[in-house]
């Protein structure tokens, strides 16, 4: 086959979609960010709202996020997003708005933005990405760290009696009034990904309620910070975050 | 339309302002000597008849940064604050400053350093006029001195924040937030329209259009080749604010042996002061800056050619006399009197002071 | 005319409201008035204090150390702003609770007993209406007509029905004015 043959339009199986921009991503290879952006552009791009969408991003590895989003769209200071999309729901409420966050941005520094943002009920998305280390900085502990599980800033393990416990964010913010829709999902196999998809696309689908806070959770991996091939990260990923993170909704609408 | 004057607080003429001038949101936290603010918008519930939102916050990093978020969508937003709170919102202030984008901060000053009082102070000169936040960037400082200021200020700061895509500190204190003054209102003016910002501010975000590429507010940049021009730009921007922008009034100079110099609380009680000097016989007069940053070096370096010795005179240890100094060129003498911690100088003490000079 | 003055007393007394009452029916009478509060601590029932200044003209200082007038309600009061009104000055004060008596002799000295006066008609918060009807008295600064509109303006409007009461109050303080000491 020429060429000419195989980039045919019948012949295409695969494309990038048109909401995320044509720059390369900075993500290492195995990284779930790259997949989740792609769902969220995904999303974005089926339901036809890229127009109508603005966007929030992090600091941490995410923090160029702005550049792959194809969408109006602000870099929040650390932790500080929630507050940026509260103030620009409320004042464009017909906007879809949404954050994309790592543990650390979302769990650590900012945690009270997360908590007030869900419990006074914006009508906002927020993607969470938990790998359970600060990636960008060079893989330090995070609240989500696990016990036992060895960063940078825990050389010997996390130690329960000195560092606390990890962080289940999601589980406490599905605790509040004001989230409408609190989901965990994985994007390191393919019906993981297809079902994270139907959760994000769920998530957005629900912001038109004005009801509240919809959160969807990626567990994800960190294969340069875990110090893993992407595939034993993925491995890790599956024996030892999900058992403390399992998948699934943790809050989803009451049948009207 | 005939005159509107209302009786109030230089707190609450913050509040109408912001309402009267079409401001569209406003996010912030309680904290004394300025909680009126955000009662007397709550209260007044905007929301119905002028689209403008008010909320409260949950702190006042959260202010700030709902400020950030609704200033990157063009929107006319503000928060207002004291001491302790606008040194938590200062990560926030040069995020705005180094995404260059519209804001308006009101800082009701109180004494300090840390809790400090509740009672008025000026000592948050240098956080406002020197940084306060990490990096190179220049906050348009206002200081009102009466209670009409205070209204005036509000829509002068949105019109300057949106000139010069920069945050702008009102710069007040407990005296002028408290005191009950005549103002004369002026009338509603409507919130500008979604479409007005898509087409007067093509940097805001509104929602991506198939026209145009997407819009990004960031004060990211990993290549410290373009943060060096960012930056150069910047600094561009703070040259033209400087040339254009210097605002300031005097009394008595015209004849003025001794300058005295001060800003907000402190210049009107600095007006008492060459009251009673000249019907002592002393020629003296006053330079009230209006804006601090940028401050009125040259008609200050006029001055310093006429007169024989300056005396600054504000509620802190001595900040703005660093300034004074500076734009005088060591022409004459600066002294400096103040009060701290939340004492508020007498017109009487700094008489006394004055014939000394 | 410039007026300046201190009401200095107790949180509770109607100190601040009494000034702003005064400051409203100034600037009813289109004069220009500025009111400046103690705030803070003081403003939950320690001592609490207003400047009220009065003028034709713009007004400078919203904060002064020296006064024209001062109204004391109490003996804390005294003790700080006796010294603080100008020679040839008016001092008016509540002898209620007063042990140390004002004793200049460089300025005017009234006593008006609000507060018993006011028990006495039934209603403690009238005291402060009292006193400033003394005020009123030996310097008329506010025609009746704008007392009444700056009682409209400073009160909210389910108190409007209160306001024959205080204005047959500040009446009652014309009249019981007692001249302690008269330059």
């Amino acid at each position: 086959m020429t060429r000419e043959e195989i980039i045919k339009p019948e012949n295409l199986v695969y494309s990038k979609t048109k909401v995320l921009t044509d720059t390369v991503m900075h993500y290492c290879p195995g990284c779930g960010h790259g997949t989740t952006h792609r769902l969220v552009a995904e999303v974005i791009d089926e339901m036809g709202i890229q127009s109508e969408t603005l966007g929030v991003a992090p600091v941490g590895c995410a923090v160029l996020a702005y550049n792959y989003f194809d969408v109006d769209i602000a870099e929040a200071a650390h932790g500080r997003a929630p507050a940026l999309a509260t103030a620009m729901k409320r004042l464009r409420p017909e906007k879809f708005v949404f954050t994309y966050q790592g543990d650390g941005d979302l769990a650590a520094i900012g945690t009270g933005e997360t908590i007030h943002a869900c419990n006074r009920g914006e009508n906002i998305t927020i993607i969470f990405v938990n790998n359970g280390i600060y990636g960008m900085t060079g893989g330090q502990m995070a609240p989500t760290t696990l016990e036992g599980m060895v960063t940078a800033t825990s050389p010997y393990g996390r130690e329960q009696q000195f560092n606390g416990h990890p962080l289940k964010i999601t589980e406490l913010v599905a605790q509040l009034p004001g989230t409408y829709y609190v989901t965990r999902q994985a994007v390191y196999t393919p019906a993981l990904v297809r079902r994270a998809k139907k959760a994000i696309r769920q998530a957005f689908e629900y912001q038109k309620l004005n009801k509240g806070v919809t959160f969807v959770e990626i567990v994800s991996n960190c294969n340069s910070g875990w110090k893993m091939s992407p595939v034993k990260a993925n491995e890790w990923l599956e024996e030892n975050m999900l058992p403390f993170y399992p998948l699934g909704d943790l809050k989803v609408p009451e049948k009207e | 339309m005939a005159k509107e004057i209302k009786l109030m607080k230089g707190n609450e003429a913050i509040a109408e302002g912001a309402i009267r001038c079409g401001c569209d949101g406003y996010f912030g936290y309680p904290i004394t000597p300025q909680s009126e603010i955000l009662e007397y918008l709550t209260a007044e519930n905007p929301y119905p008849k002028t689209g403008m939102v008010v909320l409260q916050a949950e702190s006042e990093t959260a202010s700030i940064n709902m400020v950030y978020g609704g200033a990157a969508l063009g929107k006319r937003v503000m928060t207002t604050s004291s001491s302790p709170g606008i040194s938590l919102m200062q990560e926030g202030l040069s995020y705005i400053a180094g995404a260059e984008l519209p804001a308006l901060v009101v800082n009701v000053v109180r004494g300090g350093p840390g809790l400090g009082t509740i009672q008025p102070s000026q000592a948050d000169y240098f956080q406002t006029v020197k940084g306060g936040g990490h990096g190179d960037y220049r906050l348009i400082t206002l200081a009102p001195a009466s209670v009409q200021e205070m209204y005036d200020f509000v829509e002068l700061g949105f019109d300057l924040a949106f000139k010069y895509r920069n945050p702008v500190m009102l710069l007040s204190d407990g005296v002028i937030g408290q005191v009950m003054e005549k103002v004369e209102v002026g009338e509603y003016k409507p919130r500008w329209t979604n479409e007005y910002i898509a087409k007067t501010y093509p940097w805001a975000l509104v929602g991506k259009p198939e026209s145009r590429g997407h819009n990004i507010i960031t004060s990211l940049q990993l290549d410290p080749v373009v943060q060096e021009k960012v930056n150069h730009k910047l600094q561009a921007k703070y040259k033209v604010c400087e040339e254009n922008e210097v605002r300031y009034e005097t009394f008595q100079t015209e004849d003025a042996e001794i300058l005295l110099v001060a800003y907000g609380s402190s210049a009107r009680i600095c007006q008492k002061v060459v009251q009673l000097g000249r019907e002592a016989g002393i020629k003296v007069g006053l330079l009230r800056p209006i804006t601090l940053w940028p401050f009125p070096k040259k008609p200050l370096l006029e001055l310093s050619k006429q007169v024989k010795s300056i005396l600054t005179v504000e509620m802190s240890a001595g900040q703005m006399i660093e300034d004074v100094k500076l734009a005088v060129e060591c022409k004459v003498p600066v002294q400096h009197y103040g009060r701290f911690g939340g004492m508020i100088p007498t017109p009487t003490e700094i008489f006394e002071v004055l014939k000394t000079l | 005319m410039t007026e300046e003055i201190i009401i200095a007393g107790f949180g509770g007394q109607g100190v601040l409201s009494m000034g702003k009452i005064l400051a409203y029916s100034g600037a009813m009478q289109n004069k220009e008035v500025s009111w400046m509060p103690s705030y803070g601590p003081e403003m939950r029932g320690g001592t609490s204090n207003v400047t009220v200044i009065i003028s034709d003209e713009r007004i400078n200082s919203p904060t002064l150390n020296q006064f024209d007038t001062a109204i004391i309600l109490n003996q804390q009061s005294m003790d700080k702003f006796e010294n603080s009104v100008k020679p040839g000055g008016l001092l008016i004060y509540d002898p209620n609770g007063i042990s140390a008596h004002p004793t200049r002799k460089d300025i005017s000295i009234y006593q008006v007993a609000g507060t018993d006066k006011a028990l006495e008609i039934g209603n403690a918060r009238l005291s402060n209406m009292i006193m400033l009807g003394g005020f009123l008295k030996i310097k008329p600064i506010i025609n009746p007509e704008f007392l009444r509109k700056g009682l409209e303006k400073s009160l909210p409007e389910r108190h409007h029905k209160l306001i024959p009461d205080n204005e047959k109050a500040v009446e009652v303080g014309k009249e019981i004015l007692v001249p302690i000491h008269v330059l």
